[in-house]
């Protein structure tokens, strides 16, 4: 494996160049910026905020000291993300390839296996792999789609450098915040987007909703879609409701929906109706009490059953987490390669596999310079970040390792790009990422432009998930 | 439309309603414990009768005076229709029927409920009463403007109205039913001139006081006020005109479904049997007969809805 020395890399600002430059795509936005005075910036920030706080858009966030969950207002910075066309087109055809690939990794694998055959992938790491879902096998989903929206998390390291850290392919959410700050952004500064051309982001849900239509079982010119949430004490509710009505589909929850006849139905005031695609945002296990986790309330009896029949499309299929596992992840270059026979787009992070003897060595020797990830774990917990661990935790994960390594990847430290945030007087670098989202039907794949940008508002620190103190941006795709 | 939906938007709007009744009721008995010179904090307990709370308060509480009872109407967290707790099942409500409602009319309901929250979160000063209160009228009248301007005109909005005007029959109810004895011919012959003082209160928490004497004149007898207020198809807190509204709301909704559901038939045989009657027969059959009669009914008709259109299963 090529393994870069990051540790010689200095940090690229996306905004200003070594010299102190402001960079080409970013000139527009600084002149204007330069011109304003800071009690009217300090001002619509006030509005952004009263903004978000009207439409009610929250996350639940776990308060440690607490031990409470308190609904919480994600942070918004309104210094945008800004990328040129060129620079985009690289990053779009890199996520189709590895949307297209995804998909078409998890019809093998749930089919024909061809890329365990060629040895390409460790049987074991599939076939003992808690994501790998064994009511999957043989069943194919309407149009052969599984990652119908996939959301993967990309890091920038240099102006040409992209890399992919992990490729979200359940039910990536965030899409809501995307959209809701272009709003923010062209309500408190429409003069900026009459100065400079920005390419839209609206018409996600136009795309969403088409993918999900033409992912129905049947082509009758009629399709009933809906979003199944698990409720409003849901953390991402506001994004149900949200998708919901711009999409103007129902949102139902488990207990409006019913199987009849071999069909799901959903209860309407006129009776039973039959749907024939359910955006789902609950997790595999919770979706049918009869089929996966009976004690699940959230779910609908039987619709697996109707699944399997043909007779219903789930979105994303159930069992796409093995696509999103880290211990797959680090596959992925084959995986590309396998199935398109085309070199990756977007780089991988390199990775190594605790459960080898040799990486392991490697990772128990270097702890104090790499990031160590739980296999299944998420949302940037139960991980280490070696530079800014301490003695104990470095002891603490050295003993988790050696008991159980395949439980472990470890990554090196990338130095992840950083913008500037508005930190009350005057611009100040942060680390950023960003989560384009792709949408794959049967006839096409979309990706968004740009996506949602999240950026770690504590000085030097590089975890941008908002349970963890990130906040969001706009981000800008430049039309040329 | 989902029946979860339809049971989402209807409570919404019955909270709603509530709320502002709460506001009005705390804000007349105010005026009328300032404005009388023999009032005393007992008056406070038939307020608590009006709404229907007046055994759960004394149960917590010693004694009733009107700092604890203003306190407990407002932010008690047990008592379920509390100006608070309405305003959170308004906004739950909301939440989960967002899809439904306009983004104008959630923005309204959840800047109410952040606005209500934290001036509720202390015990409210006398002196800030009137200021709460009429904030409290705002928020209400903002979501209902919200819903007026910026809803269609379809299914949804006919749920929304029913839920208003299934609660505000039942609030004008309760009020009637409190102070029925004050109407009964025995204290106030038939034909003679009401004490006035007890019904301004009443006609005061319903906004109606100049409207009863538009159109009864500066004097008025107890069967013209129960005449005002019960059969009256102009005023819009009347049962004949709520109930008339529901009437048009279901009829409404049977053109985009089924035709005579069954909630359809009550409510004709609600107005009917009873509203479609000279007053005099209603104290022939015993006012406070007919309201108890009334309040079953209405709850009644209330759950037959929640069965035609599917609220629950």
């Amino acid at each position: 494996m090529m393994r870069k020395d990051f540790s010689i890399v200095s940090i690229f600002n996306e905004m200003e160049s070594r010299g102190g430059n402001v960079r080409g795509c970013y000139k527009a936005f600084f002149k204007w910026f330069s011109g304003e005075s800071l009690p009217a910036i300090r001002k619509k920030q006030k509005e952004a905020q009263e903004f978000f706080r009207l439409s009610g858009i929250t996350f639940i966030s776990n308060n440690s000291k607490q031990d409470q969950k308190q609904m919480d207002l994600i942070p918004f910075d309104f210094v945008p993300r800004i990328i040129t066309s060129a620079e985009w087109d690289h990053v779009d055809r890199g996520v189709r390839q590895r949307t297209g690939a995804i998909n078409a990794f998890l019809s093998d694998i749930y089919h024909d296996q061809e890329i365990l055959k060629a040895k390409k992938i460790p049987v074991n790491l599939v076939a003992h792999n808690p994501a790998f879902l064994d009511k999957m096998i043989g069943l194919s989903p309407p149009g052969n789609i599984y990652t119908h929206i996939v959301g993967s998390d990309i890091v920038r390291t240099d102006p040409k450098t992209y890399f992919v850290l992990e490729d979200n392919a359940r039910t990536p959410s965030g899409a809501s915040y995307m959209l809701e700050n272009r709003e923010a952004m062209i309500n408190l500064f429409p003069e900026l987007f009459s100065r400079i051309k920005v390419r839209p982001v609206q018409d996600y849900t136009r795309h969403l909703l088409r993918t999900l239509v033409e992912s129905a079982p049947h082509n009758k010119s009629k399709v009933v879609v809906c979003i199944l949430t698990p409720g409003p004490f849901n953390s991402a509710y506001y994004e149900h409701a949200f998708l919901a009505d711009q999409m103007g589909i129902e949102l139902v929850e488990g207990s409006d929906l019913r199987v009849r006849d071999g069909r799901v139905h959903v209860r309407t005031i006129n009776g039973f109706t039959p749907v024939d695609v359910i955006y789902r945002r609950i997790d595999d296990d919770y979706i049918d009490p009869l089929n996966f986790n009976s004690d699940s309330l959230l779910g609908v009896p039987g619709l697996f059953d109707v699944y399997r029949a043909g007779r219903i499309s789930i979105v994303n299929a159930p069992g796409t987490g093995i696509a999103d596992d880290k211990s797959i992840y680090s596959y992925m270059p084959e995986i590309i390669q396998f199935y398109t026979g085309e070199k990756p787009i977007l780089d991988n992070v390199p990775t190594w596999r605790c459960s080898e003897p040799d990486s392991l060595s490697y990772v128990l020797d270097n702890l104090d310079a790499l990031v160590v990830k739980e296999v299944h774990g998420s949302g940037g917990y139960g991980m280490l970040i070696g530079p800014n661990s301490t003695k104990s935790m470095r002891k603490y994960f050295s003993e988790r390792l050696k008991a159980k390594p395949e439980k472990y990847i470890a990554q090196p430290v990338l130095p992840l790009s950083t913008m500037p945030i508005f930190g009350g007087k005057n611009l100040t670098p942060r680390h950023v990422d960003l989560r384009p989202f792709s949408l794959m039907s049967p006839k096409e794949i979309f990706v968004t432009s740009g996506g949602l940008t999240r950026v770690a508002l504590k000085k030097g620190s590089l975890v941008v998930n908002s349970s963890q103190g990130g906040g969001t941006k706009d981000t800008w795709v430049l039309e040329d | 439309m989902l029946g979860r939906t339809a049971s989402g938007l209807f409570w919404l709007f019955r909270y709603l309603e509530r709320m502002e009744n709460t506001a009005r009721l705390i804000n007349a008995a105010q005026w009328m414990s300032l404005t009388r010179m023999n009032a005393s904090d007992s008056d406070w307990l038939s307020v608590l009768n009006t709404v229907g709370a007046a055994d759960v308060f004394t149960a917590q509480h010693n004694e009733v005076t009107k700092a604890s009872v203003i306190d407990w109407l407002l932010r008690s967290s047990d008592y379920p229709s509390s100006l608070i707790n309405c305003m959170n099942a308004v906004q739950f409500n909301g939440k989960s029927v967002r899809t439904a409602i306009t983004e104008e009319v959630w923005e309204a309901i959840n800047a109410g409920h952040i606005d209500l929250n934290a001036q509720l979160k202390t015990r409210v000063s006398e002196s800030s009463l009137n200021t709460l209160l009429s904030n409290v009228r705002d928020i209400v009248s903002l979501i209902q403007g919200m819903a007026h301007s910026t809803m269609l005109r379809n299914e949804i909005f006919q749920f929304m109205s029913i839920g208003t005007h299934i609660e505000r029959t039942d609030c004008t109810l309760r009020l009637l039913d409190v102070k029925y004895y004050v109407l009964l011919p025995s204290v106030s012959p038939v034909g003679s001139v009401l004490d006035n003082v007890q019904w301004e209160t009443i006609l005061r928490s319903v906004s109606s006081l100049g409207g009863m004497k538009m159109t009864y004149g500066e004097q008025f007898s107890a069967p013209e006020l129960i005449d005002y207020l019960v059969l009256n198809g102009k005023m819009p807190r009347s049962l004949s005109y709520c109930l008339m509204k529901v009437s048009n709301n279901l009829r409404n909704l049977s053109t985009t479904g089924r035709r005579n559901t069954d909630s359809m038939m009550q409510a004709k045989h609600l107005a009917n049997y009873y509203l479609s009657v000279p007053v005099d027969s209603i104290f022939e059959y015993g006012l406070h007969e007919f309201l108890q009669k009334l309040l079953i009914l209405n709850s009644e008709l209330s759950d037959q809805i929640a069965k035609d259109y599917r609220f629950y299963e």
